[in-house]
């Protein structure tokens, strides 16, 4: 057992690598003077969530309550806490704390700080394992908490704080958000439906690439898209050869680069924000010859998630979700697994996550 | 869209027909008889060449050839590594020669001028990459040698005693540059030059390393410290060491083969230019970039590339590539050059010495790029 804090919590937390969530009853520290506290209302599974119950990416430390696309009412504040107030909608994404004081954190890209500590699974200045939004209640440094705009469903808003950022970080910082513009959005699950909503506040033609017909109809007709492209069909892809000034990649399973690469224009950037675990095949070629280029983004700071935030309201941007009551959410996992949801499974934890009963 | 691979392979197959149709050889396809050296195969040993060259036109400068560097393209062209040569092929694309004939049309040049003429000579002078004096991203770009012409045949490079081109493509050589060791600069200078400033790559103090040690990498040190950045060379080979530091200017020297020095430097470079262009490992270079970090690859590998996502991802970095240079931007190179007396280090070889000098290149025995003495050893038999 862990460092035990002042005061109880309970929540869902996967206790080995089967990934199964059940009741978990831990605590939290006391309202730090710096430190909103707020009443969890909903949590977003994100695919993250299923990778570290799993460990997938070897990193996890049980037991792990997951859960960092978190929304609530706050309950109460430090003393020297100034952007927020007793009854304010707010949330928190993947980040809850940063150095501070290096260059990415100046520049308000904590999510790139060496030192960064997120919403789960990390370890935090208490030296406790910090616990995510499956969980009745948070606690959080004021620097990380995002206000909700009053105009935007609370349950709905909750995935943009990861699924949300990690599309509009990269659209931003390389320019792939003028109007005009033709943005591919690659895969259409919680990352790629946002991308498309997004790029299409922004005024760009949007084609979602996918390997199945069978989305075709909710791209276009549910999700706004412009056009719809099957990866695996080389006639529909050598037709679109060269049309595409970006790519936003949210695919996380292995798959070739080359006929993305091919889809850009001259100049044209390939965003990576899936992370395949294995490193993928890299045709230099088009690289070189056509001056083409491929980056990766992880999130955003959290000025621009604020930013991003404010984005969604003003353009009615929510996620598509599917809510869900605490006890389904094992078989919400088995079904992110094989991709059947659209697009985002969201807890209603205030509703229906109970204390273990053994309390 | 772009010439790919298979377009070049396309066109210069549906020439190479129509030449045979037409029964024209190389020596009667044009009106003027010029002497170099082609290789006819994929062995790609080469030898003496008789073929031809147009007149004059009234857009065109005749260069009389005084060297040609010899370009690790020139060798894996000849080898048909890249499985788009079309034989017999006359390689050559870092040349430096004087004006003899210049068109009607032609402003910038006069007879008696010294020129250089690198690694494209046509482009479609019409398009938005045109316009953007970006003629390297042209579709109908055409290069120097084993490509096809305005005049739909077959380009011949520099290994030969003149060349015709369009004054679009013709470089002025700066007064102190000299002839023989500035010549690599027209290709191997612009392909570090043009990245380095398409990708913000020249802010004094900034850190840039410099993967592979050959022609490329070894210009890429020069013109690196001329815009006052700090250069590691990051090799496989701790012998380069020495000269790296010494005779090129670099900072420092990472051997990629020292897993304590490549721990030290995690996480220490702005950028690097990768001139490595055999397959190898980008993850532990991609480890060395800072968040932010952009790696531009310059070499041409045969296979495509293992690119892991985490480092990615994780550090918002980048991967890139750049593909020479437009002629505007390759005479701002020359003349940077210049400046700062940039030159290349060369061996310079006579035309006979070409097949061992190319064996030597295979095994990157040379520091750091043979440039042939075309006008002092080019004879016809």
């Amino acid at each position: 057992m862990g460092k035990v804090l002042e005061k109880e919590a309970f929540g869902l937390a996967a206790k080995d690598n089967s990934g199964v969530l059940s009741p978990f009853s831990f605590s939290r520290r006391e309202t730090g003077e710096k430190d909103v506290r707020f009443k969890v209302l909903f949590c977003g599974i994100c695919h993250s969530d299923l990778h570290m119950v799993k460990n997938e990416w070897g990193s996890s430390i049980y037991p792990v309550v997951p859960g960092h696309e978190i929304v609530g009412v706050v309950t109460e504040v430090g003393a020297k806490v100034t952007k927020f107030k007793t009854g304010d909608n707010v949330g928190v994404g993947c980040l809850v704390g940063s150095c501070g004081s290096c260059d990415n954190c100046t520049e308000g890209m904590e999510n790139y700080c060496p030192k960064l500590i997120q919403t789960y699974g990390f370890k935090y200045y208490d030296d406790t394992i910090t616990c995510g939004g499956y969980s009745d209640h948070m606690v959080c440094d004021e620097g990380f908490v995002i206000r909700i705009p009053d105009n935007l469903p609370m349950d709905a808003a909750a995935p943009l704080l990861c699924a949300g950022i990690t599309v509009y970080s990269p659209m931003k910082y390389h320019g792939l958000d003028k109007p005009g513009m033709h943005i591919g959005v690659v895969g259409l699950g919680g990352l790629g439906h946002v991308g498309v909503k997004f790029s299409k506040a922004m005024g760009c033609k949007v084609t979602v690439i996918s390997t199945s017909e069978g989305k075709r109809d909710e791209a276009i007709n549910r999700l706004g898209a412009d056009t719809f492209l099957v990866s695996r069909d080389p006639k529909q892809v050598k037709d679109a050869m060269g049309t595409m000034d970006g790519i936003i990649d949210t695919v996380s399973a292995t798959h070739p680069l080359l006929p993305l690469l091919g889809l850009l224009k001259q100049k044209g950037i390939l965003v990576m924000v899936g992370a395949p675990v294995k490193p993928l095949e890299l045709p230099v070629l088009p690289l070189i010859f056509e001056r083409k280029m491929i980056v990766g983004s992880l999130i955003g700071g959290i000025k621009e998630t604020q930013e991003m935030m404010d984005m969604a309201a003003k353009h009615n941007i929510t996620a598509d979700i599917e809510l869900i009551s605490a006890d389904y959410v094992n078989t919400a996992m088995e079904r992110l697994e094989k991709a059947d949801v659209r697009y985002r499974f969201v807890i209603d934890v205030a509703n229906t996550l109970k204390p273990s009963p053994n309390l | 869209m772009h010439q790919s691979l298979e377009t070049v392979r396309e066109s210069l197959a549906q020439s190479h027909t129509q030449s045979k149709t037409m029964a024209k050889s190389p020596e009667t396809e044009h009106p003027n008889k010029v002497f170099g050296w082609a290789a006819r195969d994929k062995s790609g040993v080469l030898s003496p060449f008789n073929f031809s060259r147009r007149d004059n036109g009234e857009n065109d400068v005749t260069v009389k050839i005084l060297f040609c560097g010899v370009c690790h393209t020139d060798l894996h062209t000849i080898k048909n590594d890249w499985g788009y040569s079309y034989y017999p092929v006359v390689p050559g694309h870092e040349i430096v020669g004087i004006a003899t004939k210049v068109g009607k049309n032609v402003t910038k040049f006069k007879e008696g001028d010294r020129v250089g003429v690198g690694v494209i000579t046509g482009s479609c002078q019409s398009c938005e990459s045109c316009d953007q004096d970006l003629e390297n991203y042209c579709p109908q770009m055409a290069f120097t040698y084993n490509a096809i012409g305005a005049d739909g045949t077959k380009n011949y490079g520099g290994y030969s005693d003149n060349i015709v081109v369009d004054q679009r493509f013709v470089l002025r050589f700066p007064e102190n540059l000299p002839s023989d060791s500035g010549a690599p600069l027209l290709c191997a200078g612009i392909t570090v030059y043009s990245p380095m400033k398409y990708y913000g790559m020249t802010e004094a103090g900034k850190h840039l390393g410099v993967a592979g040690l050959g022609g490329l990498g070894h210009v890429a040190v020069k013109i690196a410290k001329a815009f006052g950045l700090k250069v590691t060379v990051i090799s496989s080979s701790p012998k380069k060491e020495e000269e790296a530091i010494t005779q090129l200017g670099a900072d420092s020297f990472l051997v990629t083969t020292d897993p304590q020095k490549m721990k030290a430097a995690i996480g220490t470079m702005d950028y690097i230019i990768d001139t490595v262009s055999a397959v190898h490992a980008l993850y532990p270079l991609l480890g060395l970039l800072k968040v932010n970090g952009k790696l531009i690859a310059l070499g041409l590998p045969e296979k495509p590339l293992e690119l892991p996502m985490f480092p990615l991802v994780l550090g918002r970095k980048m991967v890139g590539g750049s593909d020479i240079g437009g002629m505007k931007e390759t005479q701002e190179m020359l003349d940077f050059c210049a400046k700062h007396n940039i030159t290349a280090d060369i061996e310079l070889i006579k035309m006979d010495e070409i097949n061992s000098a190319m064996e030597r290149l295979a095994k990157s025995d040379v520091k750091y790029r043979f440039v042939i003495d075309v006008a002092n050893s080019l004879s016809p038999p």
